[in-house]
């Protein structure tokens, strides 16, 4: 039938073969993808465009901002606005949850892959699992009802404490670790361990000389995502932490992260006031902080050997 | 110490460690549900919750959870598709492709709650709409996609070659390959992979403060006329959600027994975030046993 | 196909030798690596041509680049000529989804899509416009049995492809192929998967498909090659290094290459 035409008819291209669904199913699919550079400009240029008006339209002092500790947005005539006390909070919350995290994620993680690979991943793998589908909102209210009383009972101060907000948080990026280094772990060619155990070194030597180092990079990638995760969580740590804006001198002392603050302050304050806009300069800090947690990983998966 | 000691040492604290995040879980699980079904009942999983009295029930707030999730996956899952069919088939290396794969991971490790307070400026004071359930789905969507083209693009390029190349060879266009050889065969993933962003999505909270904001006007379950004010499917309304009310009746609840509710909102949340792991797992073979066996 | 074939005068249909193709020094690159070192050679109408050599000789992908399926691997290049009706397919101004359902390709494993039987069949056939049941139905039987499928599978039409056996999948694969009427079918290696039963009735079948179709198909049997091809062109490191009747280059070869290779000395 259609043979009967011949063949430069059949076969070259044609103005028809242009137009037809081709090329609108890619540009269709081009702009889905598109959607996602001008979803990232478009809240880059927001939220620093708005992030950037306390300094600029309200006089706020940049160096304040950063360096200062007194906060006191309402204080009439001289509002104080320092946030160095929300700024130190965050970093100290995310380092500290890190440092609880990050052993036990790792530890687990080589728990699956080298201790115990058949049942033990059986078990923990769903574990993990389950651990990130909890919702921050109920890590937070878990934190509420029973760390705070046991802090504040067991420990001391008040109960609403850094510590509380690092436990809490420690919990929330342990999955997060805990995947990422397993899939460090699993990933090592079986090589490296049959050429180790052929020396003779037990499992433990062969972890810690061998495996650990050479899975570096990677779980290092796993610590870091942890701790943008634990950097930018906010309900949560808002629900335990106590959120005064002193500045702590112990992990038991109430204190406050960006998020906290951010929380707390953006429904209570006026769209356009100077006490709403340096929340959006906070917003813009944590927007800048996760940028830089991205380079890391970025120049960790870079040095990453397996 | 000798080195096998160590040894012994070493594996024991692993084992430790293994023990530890099990009881944790263990733990978690008893606490929420053992505090939270016993407060479940028919009356407080229907009656409207209440600002003040005691005994009041969180049906608006279950409802809400379950539309703006609803509208949310509307949004997210034709974008993502075709987000992902772009990188999967389209994207050629080189620049532009590795900009929109470092957008995808910035948008993925963005805090929720910056993803929140664009969505404020964005879907609430430039729109003019004030807190919305539309606008809460749109910032969910910022939080969402990045998950849904990671899922769809893994999900294509799984599809074993062969068939593509079978699609290509019989003189079927590229696209026409995509809609009815690539999408199929890569939609049990796709769906298991919607389904944990579902999840994820219903258990969000800080995204939806500023944009869903805290209320729900009062709504007339019998009015299902999307464009009346009292109509629950108004999605120019604002609409707090579960996993938000469990944060405002703890942080700033006036009501007696805050305690109750949020124990069973909690479990609530937390029983619908399994239901949908649960739904994850079994119903991608499900799909894929029913596309290709029978029919 | 018919009507094409009954358009030309009958005594074009006896002349031997026609070719459908003709390759002129055809180089094939991927990347900066030269893959098919300018090669030349016609393909005859209605014959079964070999194409044999050692792994990596350059014999799949010279295949492949005939219906342009070489195009989806990035960096892929091909410089020089094939020439079908008049048309040297390489030329950018082709529409290659036409070019593809003239020649048609069976590729090494069995693909059937995951749907069933019948749509297997169907799919390409609606995306071309055919969509009276009649007509696919007709056109599903007249495939089925010229892929000698259809006493097999005349009962179960509608149940997966997948539920068949390795053999029958590749000869779906085949009947799928034909439906879409082509003049040109490239196999390559259709019957490496297959156990030996499956591969009878694969070559059977092949040698029955000449009558109406021209063949190319690349094989790592020799004995395949040499029972069912008509011409056998040897490749050696992206060379052609002969190209003849297929007596000729299994009884008696030009080049001592092809004599080692044939009796086994090295591939």
């Amino acid at each position: 039938m259609e043979r009967l035409a011949p063949a430069k008819d059949r076969l070259l291209k044609s103005e028809k073969n242009w137009m037809n669904g081709e090329v609108r199913g890619k540009i269709i699919v081009f702009l889905c993808a598109f959607i996602m550079i001008a979803a990232t400009i478009s809240i880059t240029i927001f939220l620093g465009q708005k992030g950037l008006q306390a300094f600029i339209k309200n006089g706020v002092s940049l160096i304040e901002f950063l360096t200062s500790k007194a906060w006191n947005p309402s204080n009439q005539p001289n509002p104080l606005f320092g946030a160095l006390p929300f700024i130190f909070g965050s970093f100290a919350v995310t380092f500290l949850s890190a440092i609880i995290a990050a052993p036990l994620g790792i530890g687990a993680a080589i728990f699956m892959t080298e201790i115990a690979p058949s049942w033990g991943r059986k078990i923990l793998q769903p574990v993990i699992e389950l651990l990130v589908g909890i919702p921050s909102v109920v890590y937070g209210f878990i934190g509420l009802t029973v760390l705070v009383p046991f802090v504040r009972n067991h420990i001391g101060g008040l109960g609403f404490s850094l510590l509380s907000g690092m436990i809490v948080l420690s919990i929330m990026i342990l999955p997060t670790i805990t995947t990422i280094a397993t899939d460090a772990m699993s990933s090592l060619p079986n090589s490296l361990r049959e050429g180790s155990y052929a020396l003779g070194a037990t499992r433990w030597q062969t972890i810690r000389k061998v495996l650990v180092p050479a899975a570096m990079p990677t779980l290092l990638t796993a610590i870091v995502l942890g701790m943008a995760r634990a950097f930018g969580e906010a309900l949560a740590v808002q629900m335990v932490i106590g959120n005064v804006s002193k500045f702590p001198h112990s992990i038991l002392d109430p204190s406050a992260t960006l998020t906290t603050i951010i929380t707390l302050n953006m429904g209570n304050t006026t769209f356009g006031s100077i006490e709403n806009n340096v929340l959006w300069s906070m917003g813009f800090i944590l927007l800048v902080i996760s940028f830089a947690f991205i380079l890391i990983i970025r120049y960790l998966s870079s040095r990453r050997k397996f | 110490m000798n080195s096998k000691t160590a040894d012994r040492i070493a594996t024991g604290v692993f084992v430790a460690i293994a023990i530890i995040i099990i009881s944790l879980l263990v733990g978690l699980f008893y606490f929420i549900l053992v505090n939270g079904v016993k407060q479940i009942s028919f009356h407080f999983l229907t009656s409207p919750s209440s600002n003040l009295v005691a005994g009041a029930g969180i049906r608006d707030q279950l409802f809400n959870s379950f539309y703006v999730l609803f509208i949310t996956m509307i949004i997210t899952i034709p974008l993502g598709l075709g987000g992902g069919i772009y990188m999967a088939e389209y994207a050629k290396p080189g620049k532009i492709t590795d900009i929109i794969r470092s957008c995808v991971e910035v948008l993925a490790s963005l805090p929720s709650i910056v993803i929140g307070m664009f969505g404020l400026l964005m879907f609430v004071t430039l729109t003019g709409w004030g807190y919305t359930i539309l606008g809460g789905a749109l910032a969910l969507t910022v939080f969402n996609l990045p998950v849904m083209v990671r899922v769809s693009e893994d999900a294509i390029r799984t599809v074993p070659r062969e068939l593509k190349e079978a699609s290509l060879g019989l003189g079927i266009t590229h696209w026409h390959t995509v809609k009815t050889i690539l999408i199929p065969s890569a939609f049990p993933s796709i769906l298991t992979g919607a389904i944990l962003a579902a999840g994820r999505v219903f258990g969000e909270a800080a995204a939806l403060l500023f944009t869903a904001g805290l209320s729900t006007p009062r709504l007339d379950y019998s009015n299902w006329n999307p464009f009346t004010a009292t109509s629950p499917l108004n999605i120019f309304r604002p609409a707090e959600t579960l996993a938000v009310h469990i944060w405002s009746v703890n942080t700033q609840g006036l009501i007696p027994d805050v305690k109750e509710v949020a124990n069973g909102s909690a479990a609530v949340l937390v029983i619908c975030v399994l239901i949908f792991n649960l739904l994850a797992r079994t119903i991608g073979s499900l799909v894929y046993k029913k596309m290709t066996a029978t029919k | 196909m018919e009507t094409a074939t009954l358009e030309k005068p009958d005594a074009m249909q006896l002349v031997q030798n026609e070719n459908i193709l003709n390759v002129n020094n055809l180089e094939i690159y991927y990347g900066e690596k030269r893959a098919v070192n300018g090669i030349s050679m016609d393909i005859e109408k209605n014959s079964i041509t070999a194409l044999i050599g050692p792994s990596g000789c350059g014999k799949s992908t010279f295949l492949r680049s005939i219906n342009r399926m070489n195009d989806l691997i990035p960096g892929a290049r091909a410089v020089g000529e094939i020439i079908y009706e008049d048309l040297n397919i390489l030329s950018p101004q082709i529409n290659v989804v036409a070019l593809r359902k003239e020649i048609g390709m069976v590729f090494q494993k069995p693909n059937p899509f995951p749907k069933s039987i019948y749509e297997n069949i169907t799919h390409a056939l609606k995306f071309s416009g055919i969509r009276k049941k009649k007509v696919l139905d007709e056109i599903v039987e007249e495939s089925l049995r010229k892929a000698a499928l259809w006493d097999e599978v005349k009962d179960r039409l509608h149940t997966s492809a997948l539920s068949l056996s390795g053999g029958q999948q590749q000869r779906l694969c085949i009947a799928r192929t034909i439906a879409m009427k082509p003049t040109v079918i490239l196999l390559d290696e259709p019957s490496s998967a297959l156990d030996p039963i499956s591969n009878g009735k694969v070559e059977e079948l092949i040698v029955e498909l000449k009558h109406d179709y021209s063949i190319l198909i690349v094989t790592h049997n020799m004995q395949q090659a040499s029972r069912i091809s008509d011409k056998t062109a040897f490749f050696l490191s992206g060379d052609l290094i002969e190209y003849d009747k297929t007596e000729k280059i299994f009884t008696n070869p030009s080049a001592a290459k092809t004599e080692e290779y044939i009796s086994g000395r090295f591939g």
